[in-house]
């Protein structure tokens, strides 16, 4: 059917239309990689001429007191994994009742999620402020007795960026969860009503196990998105994680080593530490979510 | 059977379910929940919005007023002769569109071989790619700020745009939607002569417009919203797009609040409006990229 000649026609052809892709991934995907490891082994700045250290910046990294400070952060901002599973889910479930203005609902929450993280941050930032709408409303319910800085205050500080996490997140795994309920048969839900489930009950036992796939799915995002998390934090904390170093995370300390002090190698090596860690966190849920990791990459 | 009663039938008719208590009972549970959630969705925003309208002393006012009065459009005069928002703004839809285009084209050409063409090391190729996704990338954006400061491209947009000009996510995308064109449309074409860049062109390219659309409203918003890249890359802050800049002006105008929330307001307006138009796009485009 085709002759060779056209085959190789259509060879040259191919090689033409990778060219151009194929040099920029070599440069900034594929050289990164190869050039990232070597780097993690020397003592790169800016200023100084570059020796091979070896194992020095993996010890100085195991020492640095800083540096293990925004690994305990990064994983325990892991907790807005559940969080935002469980919100969201909920929320799908909110807004696939068939009601007027339901549109209206579905899109005034899914506005964070394409909104700039840097405005998200600038807003509430605001509403976090000592005299700000937070503790006006906390203060009004009685929930709290005195206004509470959630910017300055040591033990708050975090939560209060991984709840902007949480909020701008919540309408992107909405509408996935709502693709989700949707693609579930409605047969099964009105079976179980007719056998006599309460709406918790079929919830529980039939809506969330068919869930699962998309659970897995938005678990497996949202994990490499907390673990990494940057930008709300450098617009509300700055890159020492203020105060007093309670939002330091590994990406904010890699940053300030790479850009700010200008050790690339060290950077590189505390770099290399995180990749590993989330490529361990990464296979270990690849082998609990089969079915949900896959869907992703086909 | 001429006796079946016609009545229960009837009942359930769409027309009809509005009306039925359940639908009613629904609804009074339904959206109290719903506009709660609103406030807080959109809350922060219109907070913000509220402060930028006000004026000096009722920015502090305890309690807080919420619907400011009087209103003022005065911050959001004053921000404009403050900064150059103009030229920040003009900075963002320069970065915006150049890294929109460049990485559509060069995934979309990267991407046809590997789906539809037959060649030596397609499957190499193509693993090679997979594979990044996979190995740790421990230098990243140290190497790659490496790669635009030898390049020349340091404090010049070339070097923000270029890193994302292509990626490999988008290149699956695109990957999946030209495998899933019919093959009679190319063997038509090529029995009517057609040269292998017209069947991309001109059959291939239409035939995926939906993943195109896709890959657009992701980069759109990659590009548009982007913070620390352009930081790193761009030395001269009048060359700042509207991320960094917002960054700079909070930082520096924390004294002057309304300024901040002005600047801020004006920055999500265009995305906002955006997908207000696009919606269904957006919201489509987002959550089918990643259900695959």
């Amino acid at each position: 059917m085709f002759s060779n000649k056209l085959m190789r026609r259509q060879a040259g052809f191919a090689y033409l239309m990778l060219v151009p892709g194929c040099i920029l991934l070599l440069a900034f995907t594929f050289y990164p990689i190869f050039r990232g490891l070597p780097l993690a082994f020397t003592d790169y700045s800016v200023v100084d001429t570059t020796h091979w250290t070896g194992w020095a910046n993996f010890k100085r990294a195991f020492a640095d007191g800083n540096f293990g400070l925004a690994l305990q952060h990064s994983l325990f901002y892991l907790i807005v994994v559940p969080v935002l599973q469980i919100l969201s889910i909920l929320m799908a479930i909110l807004v696939n009742n068939k009601l007027r203005f339901i549109t209206f609902f579905r899109v005034a929450y899914f506005v964070p999620v394409v909104t700039s993280m840097v405005a998200a941050a600038i807003a509430w930032k605001w509403v976090y402020e000592e005299q700000g709408i937070l503790n006006y409303f906390l203060l009004k319910f009685g929930i709290l007795d005195q206004p509470v800085s959630f910017m300055v205050e040591t033990r708050l500080a975090l939560y209060g960026v991984m709840f902007v996490t949480i909020w701008k997140g919540l309408g992107y795994y909405m509408m996935i969860y709502l693709a989700g309920l949707q693609s579930i048969p409605s047969e099964l839900q009105e079976a179980a009503r007719i056998d006599g489930a309460n709406w918790w009950r079929t919830i529980w036992h039939i809506t969330i196990p068919l869930l699962m796939p998309f659970v897995l799915l938005c678990s497996l995002l949202s994990m490499m998105g907390a673990i990494q998390v940057f930008d709300e934090v450098f617009v509300m904390h700055g890159p020492l994680g203020d105060p007093a170093y309670t939002t330091l995370t590994t990406s904010i300390y890699s940053y300030k080593v790479a850009f700010q002090d200008f050790e690339f190698g060290y950077a590189a090596t505390l770099g290399l530490l995180v990749s590993l860690i989330v490529m361990v966190l990464s296979i270990f849920m690849f082998r609990y979510t089969r079915k949900g990791g896959l869907t992703y990459y086909e | 059977m001429s006796d079946t009663p016609i009545a229960p039938a009837a009942e359930r008719l769409p027309g009809n379910r509005k009306t039925s208590p359940k639908k009613i009972v629904q609804a009074i549970v339904v959206y109290p929940l719903l506009l709660l959630t609103t406030v807080v969705t959109l809350g922060p925003f219109l907070w913000l919005l509220s402060t930028a309208l006000k004026t000096g002393d009722n920015i502090y006012a305890y309690p807080p007023q919420f619907i400011p009065n009087p209103i003022t459009f005065k911050n959001f005069i004053d921000v404009f002769n403050l900064m150059p928002l103009w030229s920040y703004i003009g900075n963002t839809v320069y970065m915006t569109a150049l890294g929109v285009l460049l990485n559509i084209f060069l995934c979309a050409i990267t991407a046809y071989p590997l789906a539809r063409l037959r060649f030596p090391f397609r499957n190499a190729i193509f693993f090679a790619m997979v594979s990044t996704m996979i190995l740790p990338n421990a230098g990243g954006m140290i190497v790659n700020f490496l790669t635009i400061q030898s390049l020349g491209l340091y404090n010049n947009m070339f070097g923000v745009v270029l890193p994302s000009a292509i990626s490999i996510f988008n290149i699956f995308l695109l990957r999946q939607a030209f495998i899933t064109v019919p093959n009679d449309m190319e063997h038509s074409a090529r029995i009517d002569g057609a040269g292998e860049f017209r069947i991309f062109a001109t059959i291939m390219v239409p035939m995926i417009r939906p993943a195109i659309a896709t890959v657009l409203i992701f980069d759109f918003m990659a590009f548009w919203n982007s913070l620390i890249w352009p930081v790193i890359i761009l030395d001269d802050r009048a060359k700042y797009p509207l991320g960094p800049a917002l960054k700079y002006l909070n930082s520096n105008l924390a004294f002057n609040f309304p300024y901040v929330a002005a600047g801020t307001i004006i920055s999500v307006i265009p995305i906002i409006i955006i997908f207000l138009v696009l919606q269904k796009q957006f919201i489509n485009g987002m959550v089918g990229a990643v259900k695959g």
